[in-house]
């Protein structure tokens, strides 16, 4: 008997499932693998409260059922109390997604009060040492503790998620141990995905097989173990993957995203994409942009498909795959993305992943990190 | 495990901190709402979990379903286990 079914695919425009409110960009810390576009953007070009508040309306009246505040750092906007309010007014379900350093009891009474439902904390590894290289941000792994006991004090509901590739899937273990010592009901291993800053890192961080070999057990281990109390999400890889991650749970289908300038997009990355208009909420409403926004509707359901997908009994299922990482390596956003095996590019995902077992002995290349001065030299 | 694991006993199935159950007016369904994922319910959850409010045990659950559906108790406790437990293993009661 199954009570709890998972969302069945359906005719083609269905409401959006969850926002994400990417409030800002701002961040103390400077993970060299964050998921935020290379060209920041900064606290003027920012939506005000007045926006964000109506996108919150307009989200919940459309059908979104969950908000997700992230970043940067969400709690860098002073308006985040009043947001959450409102999404709460909305009957919207929301998850803070934050690094934590900037949290005290007081915030997060606040928080609770305000009707918060969720707070996702982000570490960058078990050891405090390497945690702080990798974040850029000093004590921050010892902050990090005393704020996830302040989060459970507050009576909130704890995900413990952890960020993981080469410099630290050996601690693998040691992260899944102090998610359990701090109360998370929910612990996230996520591997990085190799887009934005993360693909200036690459060669510095992807894992290698024998690595990944040994992760996979740890968290067959720790589910096994921990079953029933805590809920381990855990997705292995794309690069050694035989098919594709359904990006977003499928272009335009599940998630919308908006910018901290307002720009609605269907993945957090597609302003990667050469050649879009992206919509801004500033100018439309998001209604309009779900239903009618041409990106939003070039790569959404499976008409837009190639080969070997168009023809693929997986195409409803994973539809195809990551849009941005099928522009990064073949050039094509509308390709087959690499990482399906029977991509005619696949070859690409295998040549990093030899690579990567070539280097994992030796020194780990040196990590270039998110700062907004570093953008420039990147690019 | 506890005892409530079986289904039965005194347990109190309540939601754990982060679930909750709302009914979705766009879609006209009753949904569960949790970090990070979010469940469509069935129609015989649906029923059950109206009924999980902290306060009621397995037994009132039991009860309350075998009148509202006119249907002998034993159907009605096994698929209340059933279910409840199912629930337990994917983190959204505890009994
Ligand atoms: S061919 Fe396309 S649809 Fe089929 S598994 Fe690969 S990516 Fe998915
Ligand atoms: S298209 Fe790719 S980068 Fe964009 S959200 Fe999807 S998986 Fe991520």
């Amino acid at each position: 008997m199954n009570a709890l079914l998972p969302v069945p695919p359906g005719p083609a425009i269905e409401p959006p499932l969850a926002l994400l409110a990417e409030l800002t960009h701002r961040c103390p810390l400077q993970c060299p693998y964050c998921a935020n576009p290379l060209e920041m953007e900064r606290a003027a070009n920012e939506l005000d409260t007045a926006a964000w508040l109506r996108v919150l309306d307009e989200a919940a009246a459309l059908g979104v059922l969950q908000v997700h505040f992230s970043g940067g750092e969400p709690t860098a906007r002073k308006d985040l109390l009043e947001l959450v309010r409102r999404a709460a007014a909305g009957g919207l379900y929301s998850n803070l997604i934050t690094s934590g350093v900037t949290l005290d009891p007081a915030a997060l009474a606040a928080l609770a009060e305000a009707g918060l439902d969720h707070v996702q904390l982000s570490f960058q590894d078990a050891d405090a040492t390497q945690a702080d290289r990798i974040g850029g941000y000093r004590r921050g792994h010892t902050r990090k503790l005393e704020v996830a006991r302040q989060i459970r004090d507050a009576g909130l509901p704890l995900t413990a998620n952890f960020v993981v590739h080469r410099q630290n899937l050996e601690r693998l273990p040691e992260m899944l141990a102090l998610g359990e010592e701090i109360g998370a009901s929910r612990i996230e291993i996520a591997h990085v995905q190799y887009y934005g800053w993360a693909l200036v890192n690459r060669a510095a961080l992807m894992p290698s097989r024998a690595q990944l070999e040994r992760a996979n057990e740890a968290v067959a281990e720790a589910r096994e173990r921990l079953r029933g109390r805590i809920t381990i999400d855990y997705v292995v890889p794309d690069y050694y993957a035989a098919r594709p991650k359904a990006c977003m749970g499928g272009w335009a289908r599940r998630i919308i995203n908006i910018t901290p300038a307002g720009l609605a997009l269907p993945c957090h990355a597609a302003e990667t994409l050469p050649g879009f208009q992206w919509p801004s909420v500033r100018a439309a409403s998001l209604g309009a942009i779900w239903q009618d926004d041409p990106g939003f509707n070039r790569y959404r359901g499976t008409s837009w498909m190639p080969e070997p997908c168009r023809s693929c009994d997986q195409r409803e299922v994973d539809w195809g795959g990551c849009r941005c990482q099928a522009l990064a390596m073949t050039g094509d956003a509308g390709a087959t993305d690499p990482a399906c095996a029977l991509s005619p590019h696949h070859f690409m995902m295998a040549d990093a992943v030899a690579d990567a077992d070539t280097v994992a002995e030796g020194p780990a290349p040196a990590l270039v990190y998110r700062r907004i001065r570093t953008a420039a030299l990147v690019r | 495990m506890t005892e409530g694991m079986t289904g039965e006993g005194a347990a109190v199935p309540a939601f754990n901190r982060g679930f909750r159950l709302r009914h979705d007016p766009v879609r006209q369904a009753w949904v569960v709402l949790a970090p990070e994922r979010l469940f469509l319910l069935d129609e015989p959850a649906v029923e059950v979990l109206k009924l999980v409010d902290g306060a009621r045990t397995v037994p009132d659950i039991v009860d309350s379903l075998a009148v509202k559906f006119d249907a002998p108790r034993e159907t009605i406790a096994a698929d209340v286990a059933a279910m409840l437990q199912d629930l337990v293993v994917k983190g959204a009661i505890r009994l």
